[in-house]
């Protein structure tokens, strides 16, 4: 070995690390450590504000009601890990949802084909997501803007804009809606789905070749693709995956809310975009993990919850979110500049 | 097979070398052109690369130096020409075909993903999954066999710095993440490495360790191409430098046969190779 490398040796191991910059590091490595400690430390400053908020019967209301949310920040996170954004989830999930309700009480579809056509039907909106990101080079951000629109027309003019009653529909399409309770925590099935999906594509994320490359197309596509990552079939597979989970959850919020109805989900987009963010996914792309989602989307559900139950006006948890998004961008940005 | 014969004088090569030269080159390529239109890339390029030398490309701004070696790796497919890998014809179409054939190439800037880990860079889109089901059915990772792996090759090439296969690579400096780079190229490229412009972003100490891997990865049987516009950089590491001009070849010398100075001017065209030094060996 040269002494210009034993030098270059010697001056890299002998850098000290101030406490700040070790927090900095570790934040890099696990960027969902501060949407954990926000998470408890909410959770403790709710449960002191109001002791019922730490009951299992609060947990349980807390976790159906954030499930719906999550399982759409799934796809959000795939879409922002590869420095995409993706606005058409609402408008993907109420096509799909409004088309399995419709095929089922005005065609007099059994509930599991009425499904697979719904599935089906997102998982498509997602490919053209992705053809018209890839193969026309569209900025995600104009696209899904643009199907956004698309997709809500479709769903309001095929459905007529009216709600569908859970009455009028097969059994198995509301299904996602019944559970079980462990000791006064009550569960559904949609929620069990949610946590499964999540289980399934956090481990694709970390252990799979697919889950390397998605990360590397969202870092630097063109070093990916001289890599030998095939980037642009990634990034619509990414697209179409994403559809695929917003119609799962389409048939998730059937059984929540009761009803296919146009306006079950107004606030889809942003509130999956503030999950997703504030689990500490970076929008530039490349980093992030999963887990750090379901952390987001907690949070956000824990504040609306808490902040309700200590009688607290609803106009404060707006507030209160916004500050975590601001606060959520601006870690990343300062973890970005590790050294 | 093109008669493969060495384009100077054996006499300025040093004598311990000069056994390298009785092989076959390891890639060599014949008549290379190319044209976009009316523009001519590449005006019929002979090329040959032996098995454990350094061949430097030099050359000015647009004289076809980056051309030239695209044509070779794939990048870019020739109009003319022909491009032998041990003496077979081959027909690159892509860069991954060159890839596969043993010709790893080491890119300027885009070589790495910064957010992920150097065991992941090194066996980024050729990742290898675990034995049994949980590789197969379930696709998962050897992780720990890459990481493994990984330090081996980063070890072989003699980097003391870089320790923990884990550490993403945006926290290295500039030469550690070439260093990546090139570990990676060395790691899988069995025959040829080419490395463009691998010293251009680095300071003194940090070129000093590429060009220390560059000479290790020599002796380890390599061919490996050297494009560079850094003269000390090619003077030093260099066995011959391949000067290219106005697309075109304006000659190939050796350190020991011309000094920076006559090569620079023989790049620019300031002054011309004498033929008989051309045609020594023939």
């Amino acid at each position: 070995m040269s002494t210009a490398s034993s030098d270059a040796a010697a001056q890299f191991s002998g850098r000290q690390q101030s406490a700040l910059q070790r927090v900095q590091n570790a934040l890099h490595l696990y960027p969902w450590i501060s949407p954990l400690v926000i998470l408890i430390l909410s959770f403790i400053a709710f449960t002191i504000l109001n002791p019922r908020f730490a009951t299992a019967g609060s947990m349980g209301l807390l976790i159906q009601q954030m499930a719906i949310v999550a399982a759409l920040a799934i796809g959000q996170t795939l879409v922002i890990l590869t420095a995409g954004i993706d606005l058409s989830v609402g408008a993907i999930t109420v096509l799909a949802m409004m088309v399995m309700a419709t095929l089922a009480k005005d065609g007099g579809m059994p509930g599991l084909l009425a499904l697979i056509i719904g599935v089906g039907l997102a998982t498509l909106a997602g490919l053209l997501n992705g053809i018209l990101v890839t193969r026309m080079k569209l900025p995600p951000f104009i696209v899904t803007l643009g199907t956004l629109s698309i997709f809500t027309a479709i769903a309001l003019l095929y459905s007529g804009g009216s709600s569908i009653q859970a009455s009028h529909l097969p059994a198995f399409l509301n299904w996602l809606g019944k559970g079980f309770s462990i000791g006064g925590l009550r569960l559904t099935y949609g929620v069990l789905l949610v946590i499964l999906l999540y289980a399934v594509v956090g481990f694709v994320l970390s252990q799979t070749a697919w889950g390397r490359h998605v990360y590397a197309v969202g870092d630097e596509p063109e070093a990916a693709r001289l890599s030998g990552v095939p980037s642009r079939r990634v990034l619509l597979q990414v697209y179409t995956v994403a559809g695929f989970i917003y119609g799962i959850a389409a048939w998730a919020l059937i059984g929540r809310s009761g009803a296919a109805t146009p306006n079950a989900i107004p606030t889809a987009n942003l509130d999956s975009i503030t999950a997703v963010v504030i689990g500490g996914t970076s929008l530039f792309g490349g980093r992030g993990r999963l887990i750090g989602t379901l952390i987001g989307a907690i949070i956000v559900q824990t504040f609306a919850f808490g902040l309700s139950l200590a009688g607290v006006n609803q106009q404060w948890r707006l507030l209160a979110i916004g500050l975590l998004v601001i606060i959520a961008v601006s870690i990343d940005q300062w973890i970005r500049k590790v050294k | 097979m093109a008669v493969a014969r060495l384009p100077l004088s054996i006499d300025h090569i040093p004598e311990e070398k000069r056994s390298i030269y009785d092989a076959e080159p390891v890639l060599s390529g014949r008549g290379m052109r190319i044209q976009w239109g009316h523009v001519v890339g590449l005006d019929g390029v002979d090329i040959d690369l032996y098995k454990g030398e350094v061949l430097a490309v030099i050359g000015d701004n647009g004289a076809g130096k980056s051309t030239l070696i695209k044509c070779l790796t794939g990048a870019y497919e020739p109009t003319g020409g022909t491009v032998y890998l041990d003496g077979q014809e081959v027909h690159f179409k892509r860069p991954q075909d060159a890839r596969e054939a043993g010709i790893e190439t080491v890119y300027q800037q885009l070589a790495v993903i910064p957010a992920l880990d150097i065991a992941s860079n090194l066996y980024l889109a050729r990742e290898e999954r675990r034995a049994g089901p949980l590789g197969s059915v379930f696709r998962m990772l050897d992780k720990r066999g890459m990481a493994r792996r990984a330090g081996e090759s980063v070890q072989n090439l003699g980097i003391q710095t870089i320790q923990n296969m884990g550490q993403a690579v945006e926290n290295l400096s500039g030469g550690q993440r070439q260093a990546v780079a090139v570990a990676r190229a060395a790691a899988f490229g069995s025959k040829v490495v080419v490395l463009d412009e691998p010293t251009a972003a680095l300071g003194v100490k940090e070129s000093g360790m590429v060009l220390d891997m560059i000479k290790q990865l020599r002796e380890s049987g390599l061919g490996i191409i050297l494009i560079s516009h850094n003269m000390p950089h090619v003077w030093e590491a260099a066995d011959r430098i391949h000067i290219q001009r106005l697309g075109g070849c304006a000659g190939v010398i050796t350190p020991q046969s011309h000094d920076m100075g006559e090569g620079v001017a023989i790049m620019t065209g300031a002054k011309k190779l004498v033929s008989d030094q051309l045609d020594g060996a023939a």
